[in-house]
């Protein structure tokens, strides 16, 4: 304290539940989405819905007294052989010049940046280890390797991807944006090209990253906070710089004669991470069978439901624990989703509980080997990019009646009912 | 790590390039890692500030139930990596050194005197230290005090306290008849500093008497309290199940949010004094003077008055 007269205020006892902490589910609702799919949770009564709540509750309770000094050790050890695995192969790229130098750093390098992004940097910034205490390996202090400031990161993926996940409207992390993975988004005709913009996102993922956490797409369109835009802005800007200034002048300017070898190298370094790092997120959410919600549906969302929507909404992958690793243990993107914030090196052994939780309460536990469920994230990117009911004749009929009413309709289909929009089957 | 007595160890440490060093009689804050956790505690120092190995000594007493304590005194290996703060306190003797003095110390309060001892024996002629423990052998230090004793470097009076009863001021003028004519340096649990000070000043001589408190103030946990959100000053009295995060909101402080659920850690600030709640599971997170822990205000309650630098 510094001011020795401090302004004394009393917070009013009542208190108005403003979130999913300690709110009961009292009874089941369903918003249908426009589609008219199923609810897949119907079966389910609020009391079923509070029991499941309680035992992801106690679930948690038990990894939470369980953790300890192990799971300390583990993220040093691993931020230890990160560190070293970088640092090494930077060295031997100095000599990038000879080929075999060439190509063991920079494998060595994409692996450690992969480490980097994954299963240190992605779960250190979801707090995962601030329980340790420890100053530098903290969610409020943590930088990465990545365009995307962590701040940045932070908000649009903890707090929004995170608390919305999967809520048409809500959740931007359904095709970012830029493109349409349920049959319940508006199919417009840039849905189109969707499958060469998401090959091309992969490809520069982190600067997609990085421009969608800016939300540079609302800002495009003349929407949302210019101020706060351009203090974000500037922020990335920097940020990247300070990337390329690394990967693209000083490793390269110290390695001599190996100048744009190991230009080459950093530069490839970072596409396979882009690469990977995409199709390990396209796997997350994008894959059939993950369900969707209405944006409507989580009005007074109890915490029970919100677990429910995290369980359905998310896809694992399956595999061994270097894939585990590599992937930042967003193969275990159901237990992740359901506890952000345990150490990721605890997800493998609550994943069994978890699958026989969902099938006690008769709910999908989407799970597929990195090929199956990346083909499969694949397949629906290229399927929805041709509206729902996609044939020449509907789709001559829409281009023919294209009305200025109709194009309204289409805009705010989500809100559309039968009645406002008799057509609302070809809108979609 | 040397064992002291049954419940008392100490151990030795090398700091790191970056420590300044001490004056005899400082404290040091020590982070440790229990359980994976860092935990900070404070603890004087007791090693001469002119060995040649420049090692740095604290003696640890475990405390019942104390986590940190008891780690070091039981558990604590050699090799550990410790982390240091810069010294601290003012519990040290003034130049020239004052020709009388009277160390008044009970239990672990023997170590920031010893500190003070160990350095400063050859330059002081008249010492009477009047210690107090359980019994002869949880004397910490015992035979290093005897024997300077013994060598007619100092005056001891040892008082077993399990079989002799605490000592009161009172009994001071039998066992100390000239303390009023010294310099006297206290240090041990708060009782009997508090006598010692209401004594002292009594006989007007408050300036005479230096204490060491090893905890200025003791944390209580409860039901609510008043938080202060020591920035943008402002005092908010919370009841023990709205989040902190809610009641600084509603009383107009600028508070940062996210998913108010508990998972985006988007809320984090740094908790500097006080004890919080955890609404989810009840776990308790407290932190005393000097720590900075940081909690997520939208799922913590008060439980006990807060600092929170905001």
């Amino acid at each position: 304290m510094t001011d020795p007269t401090p302004t004394m205020v009393t917070a009013p006892k009542a208190r108005r539940v403003s979130n999913r902490l300690n709110v009961v589910t009292t009874e089941r609702r369903h918003v249908p989405k426009p589609s008219g799919k199923p609810d897949p949770t119907a079966h389910l009564s609020a009391a079923d819905v509070e029991t499941l709540a309680r035992e992801l509750d106690a679930l948690r309770q038990e990894v939470l007294r369980s953790r300890g000094t192990e799971d300390a050790a583990y993220i040093r050890k691993l931020i230890d052989v990160q560190r070293k695995l970088e640092l090494g192969s930077r060295a031997v790229l100095l000599f990038s010049l000879f080929p075999p130098a060439w190509l063991v750093g920079t494998a060595g390098l994409a692996v450690a940046k992969i480490l980097e992004n994954m299963e240190i940097g992605h779960n250190v910034l979801h707090g995962q280890w601030d329980w340790m205490r420890d100053p530098k390996i903290h969610s409020a202090v943590w930088e990465w390797d990545h365009a995307s400031p962590a701040d940045l990161w932070k908000r649009s993926h903890n707090e929004l991807h995170h608390t919305y996940t999967n809520v048409l409207g809500r959740d931007n992390d359904l095709g970012y944006g830029i493109m349409r993975v349920d049959e319940d988004q508006r199919w417009v005709p840039m849905c189109l090209g969707q499958p060469l913009w998401n090959f091309i996102t992969a490809c520069f993922f982190q600067y997609a990253i990085a421009a969608y956490d800016l939300q540079l797409g609302k800002q495009l369109k003349s929407r949302g906070n210019k101020e706060q835009f351009h203090r974000d802005g500037r922020s990335v800007l920097r940020k990247i710089g300070r990337q390329m200034r690394k990967d693209y002048l000083v490793h390269p300017l110290l390695s001599g004669p190996s100048f744009f070898h190991t230009l080459a190298a950093n530069f490839t370094a970072n596409l396979v991470r882009n690469l990977w790092a995409h199709s390990v997120i396209m796997c997350g959410h994008f894959p059939e069978g993950v369900e969707t919600f209405a944006k409507n549906s989580i009005d007074g969302e109890t915490r029970g439901e919100w677990y429910l929507r995290q369980m359905i909404g998310s896809a694992n992958i399956s595999g061994n624990k270097a894939m585990h690793i590599m992937t930042g243990n967003l193969s275990h993107q159901i237990e992740h989703h359901l506890f952000p914030d345990l150490p990721s090196n605890r997800y493998a052994e609550i994943a069994p509980t978890i699958q026989e939780i969902c099938s006690r309460y008769g709910l999908s536990y989407t799970s597929g080997s990195l090929p199956r469920q990346l083909g499969s994230a694949w397949k629906q990117v290229i399927k929805l990019s041709l509206p729902n009911d996609f044939s020449i004749r509907n789709t001559a009929k829409w281009v023919l009646r294209r009305r200025p009413e109709r194009r309204r309709c289409i805009g705010t289909e989500a809100q559309a009912t039968a009645e406002q929009c008799p057509n609302i089957s070809t809108c979609k | 790590m040397t064992p002291e007595t049954r419940h008392a160890a100490t151990v030795e440490i090398r700091p790191g390039r970056s420590w300044k060093g001490h004056l005899p009689g400082q404290y040091i804050r020590i982070g440790i890692d229990v359980d994976g956790v860092r935990h900070w505690r404070a603890y004087s120092l007791t090693s001469q500030t002119t060995s040649t190995d420049g090692l740095l000594s604290i003696t640890v007493k475990a405390i019942p139930n104390g986590k940190v304590s008891n780690h070091i005194v039981r558990l604590l290996s050699p090799g550990t990596l410790v982390h240091l703060d810069q010294e601290s306190g003012d519990f040290v003797l003034p130049r020239p050194l004052p020709a009388r003095t009277l160390f008044l110390t009970a239990g672990s309060g023997i170590t920031p005197v010893m500190g003070l001892l160990r350095n400063h024996l050859d330059g002081l002629h008249d010492v009477v230290v009047v210690h107090s423990a359980p019994t002869r052998d949880d004397v910490i230090f015992g035979d290093q005090l005897r024997d300077w004793a013994g060598t007619g470097r100092l005056r001891l009076v040892e008082r077993y306290t399990e079989t002799e009863g605490i000592l009161a001021p009172e009994h001071l003028d039998e066992l100390v008849p000239d303390w009023r004519e010294r310099e006297a340096w206290a240090c041990g649990p708060i009782g009997l500093l508090d006598a010692m000070e209401s004594h002292w000043a009594k006989a007007d001589l408050t300036e005479r008497l230096h204490t060491e408190r090893f905890r200025s103030a003791l944390i209580t946990e409860g039901e609510g309290g008043a938080v202060t959100f020591t920035r943008q000053r402002a005092v908010v009295e919370a009841d023990g199940a709205t989040p902190i995060l809610d009641v600084g909101e509603r009383a107009g402080v600028l508070m940062p949010s996210g998913c108010r659920m508990g998972i985006c850690f988007g809320c984090v600030v740094p908790l500097k004094q006080g004890v919080v709640r955890d609404l989810r599971d009840g776990q308790l997170t407290i932190a005393a003077e000097g720590d900075s822990i940081h909690i997520q205000t939208c799922v913590s309650a008060v439980a006990g008055s807060c600092e929170i630098d905001l």
